[in-house]
C-alpha cells in the first residue's frame, strides 16, 4: 500500500521534507547561537508553523474543490471553528493569572458573567478540546452539505452559500452574547496542556507538530484520490449526471470528501490557534475565505502538491510585503486573482509541467 | 425677541397697566434660596405681567444683579430697576451677579416657554409648547390653562390640552384627574403611555374609578401606538427593500441575464458613491449658488462612471472568462480587491463626507414619534423609477430585445446576426451602471468608504439568489421581502440575530427551490 502511494522520488521528497520540519529547523532554531547567520528566529518559526497550518487548509479546499469539484467560500469557517474549540480549552488554561483573576476568562468577568454559558461545558479538558476540534467542523460541514448536496445545489450557488454561511458564523461570534468573547475572541494565553505556551520548546513542539499533521493529511489526500474514491471524485467533477446514471450515490461522495475536508480545516485552526496566539471571528470574514481559493488555485489545483507550494507563495509574498508595502499589498493579490484565472488555470504546477514536456 | 416679547404680552393683558411688581418677590428671586426663587418664578408666570416677562429674560441672560436692597436689570452701562422698571442713574457701584444654578435655568425656559404660549405666530406657540411638553411644572397649570383658552388652532388645542391633562393629574381634585385621565386616552402622544402607566397600579394609585379609567385609556393609547409602531416597521422594511432592490438589480442582469458571477458588483457601488462625492465636491467648489441641483448632475455621472469601469472589465477580463463561473468569480473578486485599495490610494482609507441637498434632509411626521426621512422617501421613488427604466429597456428597446435574445439562445442569436460579444458589453455596462445609481443613492443615507460595496455583496447575491435567476420580478419581490423580513426581525430581535436567521432562511429555502422563488418553467440542460 506504501509503495502504491508515491515512487521512490515521491518517498524521498517527503523523508526530506520531515527531516527540515523535525531536524533542521529545531536544530536551526534551538542549537544555534542567535547571532550566527543562519539562526532562524522565534517568529520565523511562528511565520513557518503558519504558513504551515495554511497548507493543510489549502490541501483540504483542494480536496473538494480540485478533485470533486466544489468550490466552497467557507472553509474559513471551519478553520476558525477548530480555532474557537482549542480557544476555548486555551481560556481555561490561563486560570487565574488573568487580568481580574477570577476562575472565568476575562470577558466574562469584563460582562459581569457569574457562570460559564453552557457552551463552555467541559471546556478545561483537553481531550474534550480535541474532540470540538474535530466534531464541530464536522458536524456542522455534515449537516449543511446533506441538506445542500441532497437538493443537488452545486456549481456558484453552492459558493454563494457558503460565503453565506461564514459571513452569518462571523455577525453571530461578533456578539458578546453568544459567549466567545465577541468581536475580541480569545487572546492571551499562558499555556498549553501544562507547558508554557512562549516557550521555545513548546513554540518547537508545535511547529512540529503542524509540519506531521500536514505530511499526515497530505498521505491522506494521496490516499483518498489515488483510490477508487477518488477516481469518483473526479468523475462526479467532470460529469455529475453521467456518474449518477451508471448507479453512483453521489450524495455520499460528496459529503464525504466535504465533511472531511472541514476536519481537516478544523484541525488546521486547532494548531493554528496556540502558535499564533489569538483568535477572533474576523477569521470567518467572507474574505478570508475567498482567499484560500487562490492559494489552492496559484499552486494548481486538481494536483496534491499544487495547493502546498501555492499557500506558501501566496503566504509567504504576503508576509513580505504587508512588511515592506503595505497599501501594495491587495492590488498584488487582486492581481493575482485575476492571473492566476486567465493565464494559469493549472497554476504553478501546470507551469512546471509544461515546461518538462517542451523540454 | 424681546421686543415682540413685550409686545405680544402688552397686546394680551392690555387691560393690565404695566404696573410695578411686587418688590417683596423680585427681592425673593433675586436674593432668596432655591425654593423661594423657584417660587418667586412660580408666581411671576402666573401673573403674566409683561414685566415680569422682561424680568425673567434678564435673569436668564445673566443681566440680574443686586446692589443692596435694589434688584437691577443691567445691560451694558444702563440699568432700570427690576421691580419699578424706573431707570437707575447712575449704575452703583458695588452690585453682584444673581448666581442661576441649572435647576432654575430649567425652570426659567419652562417660564419663557410658557409665556411664548401666547405669541402671535403659530411657530413660535409650536416651538414653545414641544418644550412645555414633558417638562411642565405644577406652577404652570394656570398658564397653560389660560394659555388653552386662547388658542384657537386645532393641532396646538390638542397638545396644549395633553399638557393641561398630564398636570391635572397631579391635582387634588378628583374630578379633575379623572378627566385628564380620559384626555390621555385620546391623545397621540407617546408621553401619555408613560404617565398613565403610573395609574393602573394599585400601589400609586389607590382610587379604583380613576385607576379603571386608566386601564381603559391605556388600551387606547397603546393600540394606536402600536399602529404607528407598525406603519414606522412597514415604512423602513419598504425603504431598506428599495436599498436592496437598487443593489441587486445590477447583478439580476450580470448574474441574473448573463450568468457572470461579478464580485466586484459591490465595488461598482462604491464607484458610484465616490462619483457623487466627487460631483458634489465640484459644486460646493465651483457653483455653491446652485448645490441642491448637484444630484441632477451625480445620478447620471455615477450611472456612466460605473458604467465605463463595468465596460472596461468585460472587455479586459471577464469576457475570457464566460461558462466558467467559478474562475469568475475568483478573477471578479481580485478585481473588486484592487478597486478598493485603488480607491484607498485615491480618498484615503477614511470615509469621506456627502451632504444631502437641502430639500433631502429632515422629514415629514406621520404620527408624533414617527419622522419618515425625506432621503429614504426619495429613495423609495428612485428605486422604483430605476426599476420601470429597466422594464421599459428589457422590453422595449432593441438592444433589450438583443440581451434577451443573447440570454436565451446565444447561438441562434448569432445565426440572425446579433454581435453577441457587443451585447455582452453593453449589457454588463448596464447593469454595472445600476450599480453606480445604488452608490448614488447610497451616498445620501450612510457612510460613504472604501468598504462599502463589501457589506452590500452578501445582501444583493442572496436577493438575486432568492428571486432566482432570469427576470426581474423576483428580485423585485426578493428585495421586498427580504427587507421586510430583516426589519420585522429587528423589531422582535435585534439586528444581527435577524440578519442570521435571515440567512439561514435563505440557505434552507435554497434547499426546497434550488432555483429561486421565480425559477423559470421548463427543464435546464447542465453547463
Amino acid at each position: 500500500m506504501i509503495s502504491r502511494l508515491y515512487g521512490a522520488k515521491g518517498w524521498s521528497a517527503i523523508v526530506a521534507a520531515a527531516l527540515v520540519v523535525f531536524a533542521v529547523f529545531p536544530i536551526l532554531n534551538l542549537v544555534l547561537p542567535p547571532e550566527h547567520p543562519l539562526h532562524v528566529s522565534a517568529f520565523g518559526v511562528t511565520l513557518g508553523g503558519k504558513i504551515m497550518c495554511y497548507m493543510i487548509v489549502a490541501l483540504a479546499m483542494d480536496l473538494v474543490w480540485g478533485y470533486a469539484g466544489i468550490l466552497s467560500l467557507g472553509h474559513g469557517l471551519f478553520f476558525a471553528l477548530g480555532g474557537y474549540a482549542m480557544g476555548m480549552y486555551l481560556m481555561r488554561q490561563i486560570g487565574r493569572e488573568g487580568v481580574y483573576h477570577s476562575d472565568l476568562p476575562d470577558f466574562m468577568v469584563f460582562l459581569d458573567w457569574k457562570a460559564f454559558p453552557w457552551q463552555w461545558w467541559n471546556s478545561d479538558s483537553f481531550a474534550w478540546a480535541l474532540f470540538l476540534v474535530v466534531a464541530v467542523p464536522g458536524l456542522l460541514a455534515f449537516v449543511f452539505g446533506y441538506f445542500a448536496f441532497r437538493s443537488r445545489v452545486k456549481g456558484v450557488y453552492f459558493s454563494i452559500i457558503t460565503q453565506a454561511l461564514t459571513y452569518a458564523a462571523m455577525l453571530l461570534f461578533f456578539r458578546n452574547d453568544t459567549g466567545f468573547g465577541g468581536n475580541n475572541g480569545f487572546t492571551d494565553f499562558k499555556r498549553i496542556a501544562g507547558f508554557p505556551i512562549a516557550t521555545a520548546g513548546t513554540r518547537m513542539a508545535l511547529f512540529a507538530m503542524t509540519g506531521a499533521t500536514l505530511i499526515a493529511t497530505l498521505l491522506f489526500g494521496r490516499f483518498l484520490v489515488t483510490s477508487r474514491f477518488g477516481r469518483v471524485l473526479a468523475a462526479i467533477r467532470d460529469a455529475e449526471a453521467r456518474v449518477m446514471f451508471c448507479g453512483y450515490d453521489t450524495l455520499w461522495y460528496k459529503l464525504f470528501v466535504w465533511t472531511a475536508s472541514a476536519v481537516l480545516c478544523g484541525i488546521a485552526g486547532a494548531l493554528y490557534v496556540p502558535q499564533v496566539g489569538i483568535i477572533n471571528p474576523s477569521e470567518m470574514s467572507p474574505a478570508n475565505s475567498i482567499e484560500i481559493a487562490i492559494w489552492t488555485a496559484v499552486g494548481g489545483r486538481g494536483t496534491l502538491i499544487g495547493p502546498i507550494l501555492g499557500a506558501g507563495l501566496v503566504n509567504g509574498a504576503k508576509s513580505v510585503f504587508t512588511n515592506a508595502f503595505p497599501e501594495f499589498w491587495l492590488y498584488v493579490l487582486g492581481l493575482l486573482f485575476i492571473l492566476v484565472t486567465l493565464f494559469m488555470p493549472q497554476g504553478v504546477v501546470g507551469l512546471v509541467r509544461q515546461w518538462k514536456s517542451r523540454a | 425677541m424681546l421686543r415682540y416679547f413685550l409686545l405680544l404680552v402688552f397686546l394680551l393683558f392690555a387691560g393690565d397697566a404695566a404696573a410695578a411688581l411686587d418688590a417683596a418677590l423680585v427681592s425673593k428671586l433675586a436674593t432668596g434660596d432655591g425654593d423661594e426663587k423657584s417660587a418667586a418664578i412660580g408666581t411671576l408666570v402666573a401673573s403674566g405681567d409683561p414685566q415680569a416677562a422682561v424680568l425673567l429674560k434678564a435673569l436668564a441672560d445673566g443681566e440680574v444683579q443686586t446692589a443692596g436692597t435694589r434688584v437691577l436689570i443691567v445691560k451694558g452701562e444702563s440699568a432700570t430697576d427690576a421691580a419699578t422698571g424706573e431707570a437707575v442713574t447712575p449704575l452703583p457701584d458695588s452690585r453682584e451677579d444673581v448666581v442661576v444654578n441649572n435647576r432654575l435655568r430649567r425652570e426659567l425656559d419652562g417660564a419663557m416657554a410658557g409665556l411664548r404660549l401666547f405669541a402671535p405666530e403659530r411657530a413660535v406657540r409650536a416651538a414653545s409648547i414641544k418644550e412645555l411638553s414633558g417638562n411642565a411644572g405644577d406652577s404652570m397649570r394656570p398658564l397653560v390653562k389660560k394659555a388653552l383658552a386662547h388658542e384657537k388652532d386645532p393641532d396646538l388645542r390638542a397638545d396644549l390640552a395633553m399638557i393641561a391633562a398630564s398636570l391635572d393629574l397631579k391635582s387634588a381634585d378628583r374630578a379633575e384627574r379623572l378627566a385628564a385621565v380620559r384626555l390621555l386616552g385620546a391623545s397621540g402622544n407617546p408621553n401619555s403611555k408613560s404617565l398613565l402607566l403610573g395609574l393602573v397600579d394599585k400601589a400609586a394609585e389607590p382610587d379604583e374609578e380613576i385607576r379603571k379609567a386608566a386601564q381603559a385609556s391605556l388600551r387606547t393609547v397603546e393600540a394606536r401606538l402600536a399602529r404607528a409602531q407598525f406603519a414606522g416597521l412597514v415604512f423602513s422594511g419598504v425603504s431598506l427593500g428599495s436599498i436592496l432592490l437598487l443593489a441587486a438589480l445590477g447583478l439580476a442582469i450580470t448574474y441574473g441575464l448573463m450568468g457572470v458571477i461579478n464580485m466586484a458588483h459591490g465595488e461598482l457601488i462604491m464607484i458610484g458613491a465616490y462619483t457623487t462625492y466627487v460631483v458634489q465636491n465640484f459644486f460646493r467648489a465651483h457653483l455653491p449658488g446652485v448645490f441642491d441641483a448637484y444630484l441632477a448632475v451625480a445620478v447620471p455621472a455615477a450611472f456612466a462612471m460605473a458604467a465605463l469601469v463595468g465596460m472596461a472589465l468585460e472587455r479586459s477580463v471577464i469576457r475570457w472568462l464566460y461558462g466558467r463561473p467559478l474562475e469568475t468569480l475568483l478573477a471578479t473578486w481580485g478585481i473588486s480587491l484592487m478597486l478598493i485599495q485603488g480607491v484607498r490610494t485615491l480618498f484615503g482609507a477614511q470615509n469621506v463626507q456627502v451632504e444631502n441637498p437641502a430639500f433631502m434632509s429632515g422629514g415629514v411626521e406621520m404620527f408624533s414619534g414617527v419622522v419618515l426621512p425625506f432621503s429614504r422617501i426619495v429613495i423609495i421613488g428612485f428605486a422604483f423609477a430605476v426599476v420601470a427604466g429597466v422594464a421599459l429597456l428589457l422590453t422595449r428597446t432593441r438592444l433589450g430585445l438583443f440581451v434577451r435574445g443573447v440570454t436565451q439562445n446565444r447561438a441562434m442569436a448569432a445565426c440572425v446576426g446579433i454581435r453577441t460579444a457587443r451585447v455582452d458589453t453593453w449589457a454588463f455596462g448596464l447593469g454595472s451602471g445600476l450599480a453606480g445609481l445604488a452608490g448614488c443613492a447610497l451616498s445620501q443615507i450612510g457612510n460613504v468608504g472604501p468598504d462599502l460595496g463589501q457589506s452590500y455583496i452578501v445582501d444583493s447575491f442572496m436577493v438575486v439568489v432568492l428571486g432566482g435567476v432570469g427576470q426581474l420580478a423576483g428580485t423585485i419581490y426578493a428585495a421586498l421581502g427580504l427587507g421586510f423580513a430583516n426589519k420585522l426581525l429587528e423589531s422582535w430581535s435585534g439586528a444581527v440575530i435577524a440578519k442570521i436567521v435571515v440567512l439561514v432562511f435563505i440557505i434552507v429555502f435554497i434547499q426546497k427551490r434550488p432555483q429561486g422563488l421565480f425559477a423559470l418553467k421548463g427543464r435546464a440542460v447542465e453547463a
